[in-house]
């Protein structure tokens, strides 16, 4: 696969040692380079170390980068692998077992009669576009909030799929899951998010 | 047929388009149906554009100023 043309615009640039460039691509990945991180280590205090090593790391061999997947892609891998030996010398085991979290449904089961069908539907939300929604700091808030709060796993799923707008095979190569492990951790990851709005909404109708 | 509550635990199937035909059609035909349905999954498609959209999280000027050294001292 040839190099996107994007990237190779921006490789050529930190190749030539365009500072600007660096700062921006920094910018744009280093928040979610730490979120990842905390997959696999103990504290975010480590997971931030593990950024910093990271861009070392991509500025170490950047000239050995093909364009075999994109460059955020190539760049989250070496993420993972710099947490993944962060956690072996804090000799804690990844929390892979965490998939399975029962009592984990996207919706209140409560929320519908015996047949399946809802007794309690979603209200229409205040605001109805993305925009709108981006406009209002309280909703921008509580969806970091719910970010730190979900599983590591989900969280770092969510933060690669939705947040960066990875494929969901690139996710899968980052993270080295199946593709349907990663569609649970996704759904799952969503459905918070979708109902954390609900309750803010909920909340401001009251 | 697709209940709600089933629906609301394919939605992520249904919108990464990894659902059989078949269950595709019987859940798009449900959706059809179902206002509450209809306002549940536009609330995730808006979700998602909105996880999507969001500034991301600023770099402790620390940390950039460290980052930025570095880069400076980039193999040279």
């Amino acid at each position: 696969m040839p190099i996107l043309q994007d990237d190779q615009a921006l490789v050529g640039k930190l190749r030539a040692r365009d500072k600007a460039a660096f700062a921006t691509l920094v910018r744009e990945l280093h928040g979610s380079l730490v979120r990842v991180a905390m997959m696999f280590v103990k504290s975010r205090a480590t997971a931030e170390d593990v950024a910093q090593d990271t861009w070392g790391k991509v500025l170490a061999s950047l000239d050995r980068f093909e364009g075999r997947s994109s460059l955020r892609t190539w760049i989250f891998r070496i993420g993972t692998n710099c947490a993944k030996t962060m956690a072996e010398r804090e000799a804690r085991s990844t929390p892979f077992s965490a998939l399975e979290e029962p009592g984990d449904a996207p919706v209140d089961p409560s929320r519908f009669n015996g047949g399946g069908r809802w007794a309690h539907p979603p209200e229409a939300w205040s605001d109805d576009t993305p925009e709108r929604v981006l406009e209002r700091a309280e909703a921008v808030q509580e969806i970091q909030r719910t970010l730190a709060g979900m599983p590591a796993l989900q969280r770092a799923v969510l933060t690669l799929r939705d947040v960066q707008g990875l494929e969901s095979v690139e996710v899968c190569n980052v993270l080295d899951l199946s593709e349907s492990n990663q569609r649970v951790l996704l759904h799952r990851a969503r459905s918070r998010v979708r109902l954390a709005l609900e309750l803010l909404y909920a909340e401001e109708e009251a | 047929m697709v209940t709600c509550r089933q629906m609301t635990l394919l939605i992520t199937d249904y919108l990464e388009g990894r659902m059989p035909f078949m269950d595709r059609a019987r859940f798009q035909l449900h959706i059809g149906m179902c206002k509450h349905c209809r306002r549940y999954l536009h609330q995730m498609k808006l979700s998602v554009a909105v996880l999507g959209g969001m500034s991301p999280e600023p770099v402790p000027e620390e940390v950039m100023d460290s980052l930025l050294a570095r880069f400076s001292d980039w193999g040279g």
